[in-house]
């Protein structure tokens, strides 16, 4: 047989799985064969430092967060661009200023957009 | 098959030990006692001090404490169980995981206490869950937390694994869910849990 290069690393892949899924097997079969199982409605119950608990997990968030986290996102991947341009800024020529231009206008233009939407004012 | 205590004694001498697996069992059972991480009212400072270096719970196997009924098997009812307080303490017991065992901390938890003419203190955890040990006292010291311990480990290490005085956990019959009170008009309802407790006839 062939001897693949890679074959070692294979064989401790399989020791590494074994090494952690071993005590998590035995542990199963432990409590599957000795563990008294005495379950009820209140054991079952969800844990909530004794009391019952109330409501539900799922909770709605505001959908008018998302709409801050997106602009923040937009102002935030901006001035990543625009640190490189400031610093060299002395070297560029004309293009490049207009290039950047257009950028930040198009952002810009993006936060208009959200003013005109009302997105800014709290409801 | 029980081995001649002399003879085990006398084969331990030469080098060979000599056990049955009940023995074993309760063994295992006695060293790893993990108790439930809550405390109810000042016996509970001495419950602390009790795991902390000085008095050294780990030398008994049971200083893991856990925050979650899941995973403790013992409840130790450190302090003051008020009315309000009761259905919760119950609440917690019957979520813990068998086999399970109750140590009754201090005056307030056996009987009352001091509040025992009050109208807002449960006069005893025992109206309500089985207890195994009960320590007098108001706080008791550590040291008498440790002989609530030593006392539980000796119950556990006397009993037998099959009959009629075996551990609650290997019983099938044996109640696993205790009714939780809830909040009466004047007092909880129900007053007590009649199949762990019963009115104690008054001699006179």
């Amino acid at each position: 047989m062939a001897f693949n290069p890679y074959f070692s690393l294979a064989v401790l892949f399989v020791v590494a799985l074994c090494f952690g899924l071993t005590p998590l097997a035995l542990a199963w079969l432990w409590s599957r064969v000795f563990s008294p199982q005495k379950p009820n409605a209140i054991k079952n119950a969800i844990y909530e430092c004794g009391l019952e608990s109330k409501g539900d997990a799922w909770v709605q968030f505001r959908s008018s967060y998302y709409l801050y986290a997106i602009i923040f996102l937009i102002f935030d991947v901006e001035a990543v661009f625009l640190l490189p341009f400031a610093v060299a800024f002395l070297g560029l020529g004309a293009a490049a200023c207009v290039s950047m231009l257009v950028f930040v206008l198009l952002l810009v233009e993006g936060l208009v957009w959200a003013w005109a939407k009302g997105v800014l004012t709290w409801a | 098959m029980a081995v001649d205590e002399q003879l085990k004694i006398e084969m331990g001498k030469q080098g060979v030990f000599v056990t049955t697996l009940q023995e074993l069992y309760n063994w295992g059972r006695r060293s790893s006692i993990w108790p439930m991480n809550f405390g109810l009212a000042c016996c509970a400072i001495e419950m602390i001090a009790t795991t902390m270096a000085r008095y050294d719970l780990a030398r008994f196997g049971a200083e893991v404490f856990r925050p979650s009924p899941r995973q403790a098997d013992m409840m130790i009812i450190s302090g003051t169980v008020t009315k309000k307080m009761a259905p919760q303490v119950v609440r917690l017991y019957n979520q813990m995981a068998e086999p399970r065992y109750v140590i009754a901390m201090g005056a307030c938890a056996i009987s009352g206490g001091p509040f025992k003419q009050g109208y807002n203190v449960l006069k005893g955890i025992d109206r309500y869950i089985p207890v195994d040990v009960h320590i007098p006292g108001c706080p008791p010291r550590p040291e008498a937390l440790l002989e609530a311990f030593m006392t539980l480990q000796k119950k556990i290490d006397a009993q037998p694994l099959t009959g009629e005085a075996r551990p609650r956990h290997l019983d099938e019959q044996a109640p696993g869910e205790f009714p939780v009170p809830e909040q009466g008009a004047h007092d909880l309802e129900p007053p007590a849990n009649k199949s762990v407790w019963t009115v104690p006839v008054v001699i006179r």
